[in-house]
């Protein structure tokens, strides 16, 4: 059984220079309570792997609104202009990465893979610094697996094990996420008795989550 | 009443054309997404959205939003029965594996060969690709759907001067003066729009065009 840790508590755990991985896209499915506690903890010199930066002050946008980000890993930062404007002034730096890649990325890097070969990003700006692959006959493009020390992540339900099931397009990135990170810590819409999510709804399995986040009290 | 349809509602209209019943299909943000709009009502389309549904349906009526239910520009939508929810690694497992049957996409330039592009100006707008890249070199076929040009700036160029999307050329180009299709010869002027002649389009279009044999008019009803 795993026991539900204020978010405060959590979030203490991550060290300043962090490499984490923040679930959602557009803010919907990301962990918005962690990502607010984050900022209430201050932690520096965050580098964040996301498909995308949220909008300005919302979501993983509050992070780059708090000046926490180094660094960002991401497919798409248009929504958020902040994003675009320390990039340009030099305040963070951003590599941006075609959003299937980035997934395979991450995939590849928790599911034991040495890289991808994807044809997504070959003869484009994406293709600098990396290597061309000559396989069965066709050029490939090597997508390096991308790791975190922390992913931190949304799902709909948990239970007390940490078994994880997902709701429509908040789903997105959580899933693989929590399979690339040294650490997983998930917050829920809910957390529900064990057994009441059947087997054929986990999607993530309670074995790899390392920390839920309670649930904020309701009833005083 | 083809002079009544504004140059947004002719490309939508003519897009909607190229779907048939049981496709697969990922329409991008802005024009694109019109194109559901004018489907036969008795034709099943199954629309993909990246962010990770397949039968992604209309906006819902305000008050009826669902927080977990949007598209890929984080829109409320709803999702029509029979429909199925995807994570990103799966989503883009269909784009990239040659499952999906077309995307449509706008595009900022298409060159000569049709080659795309669509997600940056250096310098100036650095968005970043999205799912663009990955639409382009996996889906079946790709149609742009764009105005021909930008405020009578040339769009359909022999290079683009903006970051390519993809190396693979696309399927069709359709805006509100022609339909064209890139071909191992060059681009090839297939249709015009109801009213306009080959000479305004040549004129609009900086890279060299085959006009088409069967070159016909547009069917926009």
């Amino acid at each position: 059984m795993k026991k539900a840790l204020p978010v405060d508590v959590v979030v203490e755990m991550i060290e300043p220079g962090s490499i984490l991985m923040i679930g959602g896209f557009m803010g919907i499915g990301s962990p918005h309570r962690i990502i607010d506690a984050l900022v209430e903890a201050g932690t520096q010199d965050l580098t964040v792997i996301a498909n995308d930066t949220g909008k300005t002050n919302y979501g993983i946008g509050r992070l780059i609104n708090s000046g926490q980000i180094k660094h960002v890993i991401a497919s798409h930062i248009g929504l958020n202009p902040e994003t675009q404007a320390k990039m340009f002034s030099g305040e963070i730096t951003v590599d941006l990465v075609p959003q299937g890649n980035l997934a395979e990325r991450i995939r590849a890097a928790g599911y034991g893979l040495g890289g991808v070969l994807v044809k997504t990003g070959m003869g484009t700006l994406v293709e600098e610094s990396k290597q061309r692959v000559h396989v069965n006959g066709e050029d490939w493009l090597l997508e390096l697996p991308l790791f975190a020390d922390y992913a931190l992540i949304h799902a709909h339900q948990a239970d007390y094990l940490g078994n994880l099931a997902y709701q429509l397009t908040a789903t997105n990135f959580n899933p693989v996420m929590a399979m690339a990170a040294k650490k997983v810590f998930c917050e829920t819409n809910e957390i529900v008795p064990v057994g009441m999510i059947t087997p054929n709804e986990v999607i993530t399995p309670g074995a790899i989550i390392t920390e839920l986040v309670a649930m904020p009290h309701r009833h005083h | 009443m083809h002079t009544t349809l504004n140059p947004n509602e002719i490309i939508s209209r003519r897009v909607a054309q190229e779907l048939s019943d049981g496709m697969l299909v990922n329409l991008g943000i802005g024009l694109p997404t019109q194109v559901a709009n004018y489907l036969p009502k008795d034709m099943t389309v199954f629309l993909q959205s990246e962010n990770g549904l397949i039968g992604l349906g209309a906006r819902p009526p305000e008050g009826m939003e669902d927080e977990d239910l949007t598209d890929a520009g984080g829109s409320p939508v709803t999702a029509i029965p029979g429909a199925a929810r995807l994570d990103s690694v799966f989503s883009f497992g269909l784009i990239r594996g040659g499952h999906l049957d077309m995307t449509v996409l706008g595009g900022l330039q298409v060159d000569s060969c049709g080659r795309l592009a669509n997600w940056m100006i250096p310098g100036k707008m650095a968005p970043g690709m999205g799912g663009a890249m990955d639409l382009v070199s996996g889906a079946k076929r790709v149609i742009v759907a764009m105005q021909h040009t930008a405020k009578g700036t040339h769009k359909i160029l022999n290079e683009c001067t903006l970051p390519l999307t993809s190396q693979r050329a696309v399927s069709l180009i359709v805006t509100e003066l022609a339909v064209i299709e890139p071909t191992e010869n060059g681009l090839l002027l297939k249709e015009l729009a109801p009213g306009v002649s080959v000479e305004t389009v040549i004129a609009a279009t900086t890279a060299p065009l085959i006009i088409s044999d069967r070159l016909s008019v547009m069917k926009l009803d």
